[in-house]
């Protein structure tokens, strides 16, 4: 008797996995033909933000615990609010750019459902090749060995793919000194402190002293005073 | 395909359809830059579902990291490609597509 209670606890774990992907992945596509299809660009990113979401849940399915967090982290908190500061800081008319929106829908659609078609025909003819389980060299540690994915992630990133790692930590400095540069503005006609000019000021630049004379007066210097 | 067991097909095919909808939202939303911005994350992020997808049902850890360095790259990609179109809307009042022919290319 306990092998089949062992037996329909499997079952239980198995049926709400199935439930929870089919949850997450019934909401991300639906909130991506959202995106797509959206009158309002604001509605668009909130539910990007939604697929974002749910790919994060797809992800711990997957066990893939800190790229979930990751994506909720860099996605939901950096990338997709800079595009809500960028919708909402632009006052563009967005029912015109919509204008060749059904013109543009057919040839989509068709490339769409091409595209889709090759990707379906992959996904079910697909096999892997037996022996390149064998090559796996950073295999993902098992449930119980008590290494958690952040871990085990960062055993090989710090290690094996050091450079890599450095590699993209230069290319979000260089994204970060480009999109400083291509949006700082100089204003002409804007009075700015210059702490330069305040530190090398000296007194004879900025006073002049003056001996009067009794019953003379004071006439001002030509020379300009900085 | 098992319905309830679910495997690397299941994964496979959200990610084909969410790469799918990235390029219908291309071709849908020509004129809209930003809305274009938001198809191409939708597609890299089908591309990472695909990658952890394989990672977890290979065993193999390298494909979270692949996925980790493309993820750095889109966050780069969508940082300077929304700092180019508000220099485009300062400078032109407008962000659709159409009017990018200053250089005649």
């Amino acid at each position: 008797m306990a092998g089949a209670a062992d037996d329909t606890g499997w079952q239980d774990e198995m049926v709400l996995t199935a439930a929870f992907f089919y949850l997450f992945a019934g909401l991300a596509v639906a909130s991506g033909i959202i995106v797509v299809l959206a009158r309002n660009p604001v509605h668009a990113v909130l539910f990007l933000i939604l697929t974002f979401f749910n790919a994060a849940g797809l992800f711990v399915l997957l066990g893939a615990e800190f790229l979930a967090m990751l994506l909720i982290v860099v996605y939901v908190g950096a990338v997709a609010v800079l595009f809500l500061f960028v919708v909402m800081m632009l006052d563009v008319d967005f029912a015109a750019l919509r204008a060749g929106f059904i013109r543009n829908a057919p040839l989509g659609a068709l490339v769409g459902l091409v595209l889709a078609a090759e990707l379906v025909m992959v996904v079910g003819a697909w096999v892997f090749k037996p022996a390149i389980v064998a090559t796996v060299k950073s295999s993902i540690p098992p449930a119980g060995a008590g290494i958690s994915n952040t871990r085990a992630l960062g055993r090989i990133i710090y290690t094996d793919y050091i450079y890599f790692f450095q590699a993209a930590g230069l290319i979000l400095l260089v994204a970060m000194i480009g999109a400083i540069v291509l949006t700082l503005r100089h204003k002409a006609g804007v009075k700015r402190q210059s702490i330069a000019a305040q530190v090398a000021r000296r007194p004879e630049d900025s006073m002049e002293l003056v001996k009067v004379a009794p019953g003379g007066a004071v006439m001002p210097s030509n020379e300009p005073r900085n | 395909m098992d319905l309830l067991t679910i495997g690397l097909g299941h994964y496979l095919t959200v990610a084909a359809l969410l790469f799918t909808i990235g390029i219908f939202g291309i071709f849908l939303n020509r004129k809209n830059v930003i809305v274009i911005l938001m198809s191409v994350e939708l597609m890299l992020l089908a591309v990472n579902i695909n990658l952890v997808a394989f990672s977890a049902f290979l065993n193999d850890l390298v494909g979270q990291v692949f996925a980790l360095f493309v993820l750095t790259v889109a966050a780069a990609e969508a940082a300077i490609g929304l700092a180019i179109v508000v220099v485009y809307y300062r400078n032109r009042g407008s962000i659709a597509v159409e009017d990018i022919n200053m250089m005649k290319g």
